[in-house]
């Protein structure tokens, strides 16, 4: 057996989910090559070689591949597909976009967003918002996967050397073009990531007063959340939703704020570590589920918080 | 210009899903159904290029069980001109109904193929990226907005980084997010008048396409339970429980 791996960059340095997908890899087989392929991606290339887990980075330069387009990274994993048994990269929107365009052109039926691999054939998955886990045997003589990167260990990013190879480009089909991105830039910790995340929902009102959980984002280092309500209604940008459409995220601390805890939002944070909830009704569903919760007002709870918070003398990180 | 939309019949996303004690699946016997929820922003999207004199025909499409009629019908309600439904007895994985789907687009040849970017049963997230590369389509997925040109499409997309924009050739299938627009309601009217549309039957295991399902479901369990944990009476106690016994600050 042998596991390609598609690792998500941005030309400079490689996207930290790869790291999951790696690992993921390294359960089914020691045999894991990685593919980079981008535009002038050198860096990443070495990074991925110092990644010990990984045996061989498979280095494909080209400007199609700049900007990940589907339509063009595509026909490359596919040629390089005989050569592997599986083949892996995460369940977010850069794995989701590429992957079942590989898997249809293999005419192999996709395992998605997998939380746990019991053997190379044989995967647990969430369904129905996380309302189930189902586990499913793929009969596919190769295996498209997509990993729910939050539900496996990170690899070690030093000490290897694996052997960086040169690959050949191939034709695109010329169908697509890259127009721009608009990145909400932060300095916060990436949601996905993060150690604590506090999250907003429907119940702060205004994008304005985000400014009460942002200063306790800042006060305790977390990413910052939102409910879909929260999103839709303007009061922060797509990429801080958590949910079954928006983002898994699996923290130590998730404290929502003004949040109902709608199964759909319950969907992306119900694994938390430790869930403290903020709402005014008592018998909001989000209760069931938290740990800890307060049945406040948001308006006068939030403040308060963060005058504890600066009592405590410990430095957060 | 002609469109063709999909629509999955699946339990509505309001009911609490319950796992059958043997394990071989979730109950739905008596258990609400409705249109996956991005399918509904698929139709209206769909009707609104109709409306705005770009669109031509709305065709909406469904692969299912004879009961699956009622998700197409529902998008004959707010606009589509006609419906096609694929008959299939019983579960179809993304890739068979992606070849279904190709099948019937090679006959129709609409210029925009809406989807929805995920369907809320099986969490899959795959179908329209599968027809998208089977046709040898270029494809717009998880899209927030759309503007149509004559020959191609721009596409903003909901990606992990934040927004992004892409500008595909026609013919493209579009995979919509729930912010793409805000699905109108069928009025009566208009429920009465879709039922004299037509909806024309096919048999999926009559298109001469390998439907098999590759994938097979061994067990249906339960996620683990979180257990119900206090409730805290001030925000002083909260921050004293989150440090002392929780120690996560
Ligand atoms: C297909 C589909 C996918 C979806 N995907 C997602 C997803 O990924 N993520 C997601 O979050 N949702 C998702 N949703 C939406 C979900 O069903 C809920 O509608 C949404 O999560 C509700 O957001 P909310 O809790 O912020 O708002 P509401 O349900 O309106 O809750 C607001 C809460 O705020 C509380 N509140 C109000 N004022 C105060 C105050 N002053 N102080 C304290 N508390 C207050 C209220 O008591 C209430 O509990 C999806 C829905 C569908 C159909
Ligand atoms: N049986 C089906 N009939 C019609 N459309 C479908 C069917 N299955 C999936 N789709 C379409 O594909 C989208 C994504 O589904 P999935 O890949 O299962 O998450 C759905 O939102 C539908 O638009």
């Amino acid at each position: 057996m042998s596991v390609l791996v598609i690792a998500e960059h941005n030309n400079l340095n490689l996207k930290i989910f790869t790291l999951n997908a790696i690992f993921a890899a390294s359960q089914i087989d020691t045999n894991i090559h990685v593919l980079v392929a981008g535009n002038k991606s050198e860096n990443v290339a070495k990074e991925v070689a110092a990644v010990p887990l990984v045996k061989k980075v498979l280095h494909s330069e080209s400007t199609n591949y700049e900007n990940y387009l589907a339509e063009n990274i595509t026909p490359l994993i596919v040629k390089l597909a005989e050569n592997y048994t599986h083949i892996i990269a995460s369940a977010n929107t850069f794995g989701k976009n590429f992957m079942p365009r590989v898997a249809a052109l293999l005419d192999i039926s996709q395992v998605s967003d997998i939380i746990k691999i019991s053997s190379p054939d044989t995967f647990l998955r969430p369904i129905y918002a996380g309302n189930a886990f189902a586990t499913v045997k793929s009969n596919d003589k190769k295996k498209c996967i997509t990993i729910r990167p939050t539900s496996f260990d990170s690899a070690p990013t030093s000490g290897g050397s694996a052997q960086i190879e040169k690959i050949n480009s191939v034709n695109i089909p010329n169908i697509s073009k890259f127009i721009k991105r608009e990145e909400t830039k932060s300095e916060r910790p990436e949601l996905g990531t993060a150690r604590v995340v506090i999250s907003g929902g429907r119940g702060m009102q205004s994008g304005d007063n985000f400014k009460l959980i942002n200063a306790i984002a800042d006060k305790l280092n977390a990413a910052v959340g939102a409910s879909r309500a929260a999103v839709d209604a303007g009061y922060i940008s797509n990429d801080h939703q958590v949910g079954q459409t928006g983002k898994v995220v699996v923290p130590d601390l998730y404290i929502a704020v003004g949040i109902s805890g709608a199964i759909q939002h319950l969907a992306g944070m119900k694994e938390s570590k430790i869930i403290v909830a903020i709402n005014k009704d008592g018998e909001a569903p989000i209760f069931s589920i938290a740990d800890y919760g307060l049945e406040a007002d948001l308006f006068k709870a939030l403040p308060e918080f963060l005058a504890e918070l600066n009592k405590l003398n410990t430095i957060q990180n | 210009m002609k469109i063709l939309v999909a629509v999955k019949r699946v339990i509505d996303y309001n009911v609490q899903i319950r796992v059958k004690e043997d394990g071989t699946g979730v109950h739905t016997d008596n258990v609400k159904m409705s249109n996956n929820p991005p399918d509904d922003n698929a139709v209206e999207e769909a009707v609104k290029l109709k409306e705005s004199g770009k669109a031509k025909e709305v065709i909406a499409i469904t692969v299912g069980e004879e009961k699956a009629q009622d998700t197409v019908r529902k998008a004959l309600a707010v606009g589509a001109d006609r419906g096609i439904h694929v008959k299939a007895d019983n579960y179809i994985e993304p890739l068979g109904v992606a070849k279904i789907l190709k099948k019937v687009i090679e006959k129709e040849k609409p210029d925009i193929v809406f989807m929805g970017k995920q369907a809320i049963d099986d969490d899959c997230n795959q179908t329209g990226q599968m027809l998208s590369s089977l046709l040898g389509w270029a494809q717009g997925t998880f899209a927030s907005k759309i503007e149509v040109k004559d020959k191609s499409i721009q596409v903003t997309r909901e990606v992990d980084e934040g927004l992004e924009t892409i500008e595909i050739n026609l013919p493209a299938i579009v995979t919509c997010d729930l912010r793409l627009n805000e699905p109108r309601y069928a009025s009566l009217p208009n429920i009465m008048k879709a039922k004299k549309k037509p909806i024309e039957q096919l048999i999926a295991k009559d298109l001469g396409v390998d439907i098999s399902n590759r994938i097979q479901q061994l067990k249906v369990e339960e996620p683990p339970k979180r257990k119900g944990g206090v409730k805290v009476a001030t925000v002083a106690e909260l921050v004293s429980k989150l440090k002392n016994e929780a120690k996560v600050i």
